[in-house]
């Protein structure tokens, strides 16, 4: 009897709580279901145009560059030429550009669905000249140069007909941007260039450079410019290619300009202004370099469960092995640890707001992730993993880059030390 | 020139995906399983496209029939330049078990309800390879077919088709209105290029149900069992060809 009356009041009470809870929950149920939605849609990232566009590309990837990623690398040159007229009559070179110079004029989010796919191709090399392309040599000039400018080397860039280089880093100056030596006199209407450039990707196939070089006196951060050079320019010269451990098939030399001549209209922007333009590009160059290495850390971890589901040893997949599929498993949690953060970055980036700390964050993550990933995999594929026959052991070369190029680990902890108020003051220069 | 093409699109697991058959045996698995649009329907909306270009047809109109992920395939479709597309919703437990005979049945209430002339489809899915979808949309329609199209050109009223056969290639010519289906070297698709992804953003896509065109998607079979097939057994290398035929005869081939 207790019982039976125990059960009613629960009923009863549950009933009358439900009852109220169902009025409440229908109030709120419209805002919650909508902001449901716009949360999966955050969360998701990419809308179906993204999608489209990763489709599309991916497709390109598939018949265009993939089957040949191996050749390349054995000849120790892609033909960028080649590939950037594909990319760009596919409108994969101008996806942030302005339209009236054949861009898109689409946001970052794009720039980014973009970068992710371009991880899918099986190297490191081909797809950091396509970022030197899109997101190193030619932001600032689409932003500030002269119509003249972006006439003669955007637009020609944005349709794939000429190759571009960045030339920003020197023998003695590579972190340490403003210290860089090269120097860009005027004369009448022309500036006399002189000076070297060092670890310049796309070198040997650039039609163009985008040139860092001092065009005044005073304050390091206020005497730079930033200048196009036509390669075919008398009094640059090339050294033979740089012979690296990994991104094969990217040509990259060091580059010497002995009283090269430039007319004063290829100046992008004011003259001065060449080391801040640098330096606004960088959170879009960081993202870039960030969100390509996405895909060939997934790659390198699928490949590895297949590899060890396949491979016995013991009398058992190595994927048994809890040492492995453990350690894959914290991989993956890390790539989408990374994953979320570039998100997010790129998110208020296209609303906005300066994201140096996190763009900073998401490169250095991503250079130290990258290490990780590919040594774990590489370890797990054994004797496989230290041939050059396999995937994962030319990802584990290339990627091996990211912690260095386009601003060391070091630059980044610094500037996020800076952000954070703990970087110590530096000893004033005289 | 009125001309309108209706183009049918499937949306398939991916080609390139190793597939695997769910623990039920009832079919593979799907989930988190990378899909895309039939290969051989990537080659009839390309072959669509081509045909508005030599001004040949005024509109395409690309019909997926399929969850609501199908209009992935439909904004593909338009990527590469279909004028609108038409999704006719069947919900995934469905989607399983609909047939050609299905399929043909909406496409042909479609090609008469938006007049169109021409159906362009794949020649097979590469999921089931029924290869039954474009002749019974022409038996439907009591319209004339020309299947494994390598080559479509336009004469006057009608259509001037090679057909890639098992003894070769054959010419046929089919009157409008027709059905044609689309092989392999018929074209290669395009990329979609980036302004037109944007541009297919504005492009319209018509939603309806199959109940809605009249047609009863109740199944005519039931797959009883799926399996992988037999794995592969060793060969084993023969020195001559006299040894080859007395190992033939041993397990009985001849």
């Amino acid at each position: 009897n207790t019982r039976r009356r125990m059960a009613a009041i629960i009923l009863s009470t549950s009933r009358l709580f439900s009852a109220s809870w169902s009025s409440l929950s229908r109030r709120t149920l419209v805002t919650t279901a909508s902001r449901c939605t716009e949360a999966q849609a955050r969360a998701q990232f990419y809308t179906d145009e993204h999608k489209e566009l990763q489709r599309s590309l991916k497709k390109l990837i598939d018949s265009e560059i993939n089957p040949y990623v191996d050749q390349w690398e054995k000849e120790g040159q892609f033909p960028a030429h080649q590939v950037f007229k594909k990319l760009g009559q596919a409108g994969f070179l101008g996806v942030t550009k302005p339209e009236e110079y054949g861009g898109l004029g689409l946001d970052h989010s794009y720039s980014v669905a973009m970068s992710e796919t371009l991880g899918t191709i099986n190297c490191g090399a081909v797809p950091m000249a396509v970022a030197v392309q899109t997101d190193m040599a030619t932001p600032a000039l689409a932003r500030f140069g002269s119509h003249y400018v972006k006439e003669q080397f955007l637009a020609p860039s944005i349709s794939g007909d000429k190759v571009s280089c960045l030339g920003v880093s020197e023998p003695s100056a590579g972190s340490d941007v403003a210290n860089i030596k090269t120097t860009a006199k005027r004369q009448g209407d022309d500036y006399i260039i002189n000076g070297q450039k060092m670890w310049i990707t796309n070198a040997y196939q650039a039609d163009w450079m985008c040139l860092l070089a001092n065009t005044s006196q005073g304050q390091a951060h206020r005497n730079k410019s930033l200048i196009c050079v036509p390669m075919d320019s008398p009094g640059i010269h090339l050294t033979k290619k740089i012979d690296k451990m990994g991104m094969l098939s990217s040509d990259t030399a060091q580059i010497f300009l002995e009283d090269v001549r430039v007319p004063v209209e290829n100046l992008i922007g004011e003259e001065g202004m060449g080391f801040t333009y640098q330096m606004l590009q960088f959170q879009e160059e960081r993202l870039a370099g960030a969100v390509m290495t996405l895909s060939p850390m997934q790659t390198c971890i699928q490949s590895t469960i297949e590899y060890t589901r396949e491979r016995k040893a013991f009398g058992q997949p190595l994927l048994n092995n809890q040492c492995i599929h453990f350690r894959l498993a914290e991989l993956e949690t890390e790539v989408e640890c990374l994953r979320a953060l570039i998100y997010r970055a790129t998110d208020l980036y296209v609303a906005g707001d300066d994201v140096t700390k996190l763009a900073s964050m998401c490169k250095l993550k991503a250079g130290r992730l990258g290490r990780e990933v590919t040594d774990s995999c590489l370890q797990f594929w054994g004797g496989m993993g230290f041939t050059n026959e396999v995937l994962v052991s030319r990802f584990y070369r290339d990627l091996r880059l990211v912690s260095i190029g386009g601003g060391t680990d070091e630059v980044m902890l610094a500037i996020i030390c800076k952000l954070m108020g703990t970087l110590p003051q530096l000893p004033m220069k005289k | 020139m009125s001309l309108k093409v209706l183009v049918g699109c499937k949306r398939v697991i991916d080609y390139a995906v190793k597939i695997r058959v769910r623990p039920d045996k009832l079919g593979v698995v799907t989930d988190g399983i990378k899909h895309s649009m039939n290969p051989f329907d990537e080659i009839a909306i390309e072959e669509a496209v081509r045909l508005k270009e030599k001004n040949i047809v005024k509109e395409v109109i690309a019909v997926s029939c399929g969850p609501t992920q199908a209009q992935e395939t439909i904004r593909t479709a338009l990527a590469m330049g279909a004028d609108r597309g038409i999704h006719v919703e069947v919900p995934a437990k469905e989607m399983e078990k609909l047939e050609p005979l299905h399929v043909s049945k909406i496409l042909a209430k479609l090609a008469e309800k938006e007049q169109a002339e021409l159906v362009i489809v794949g020649k097979q899915a590469i999921d089931d390879d029924t290869n039954a979808t474009a002749q019974m949309t022409a038996g439907i329609l009591n319209w004339p077919q020309a299947t494994f199209a390598s080559k479509i050109e336009k004469k006057d009223d009608f259509l001037e088709v090679i057909r890639e056969i098992d003894g070769g290639l054959e010419t046929i010519k089919v009157k409008l209105p027709a059905v044609v289906s689309a092989d392999l070297r018929l074209n290669e698709p395009r990329y979609a290029t980036l302004p037109n992804i944007m541009k297919a953003k504005k492009k319209k896509i018509e939603k309806m149900k199959p109940a809605d065109l009249g047609v009863d998607t109740t199944p005519h079979f039931e797959v009883i069992e799926v399996t992988d097939p037999p794995a592969r057994e060793a060969g084993i290398k023969v020195e001559d060809v006299d040894t080859l035929l007395l190992k033939l005869k041993e397990v009985g081939r001849i």
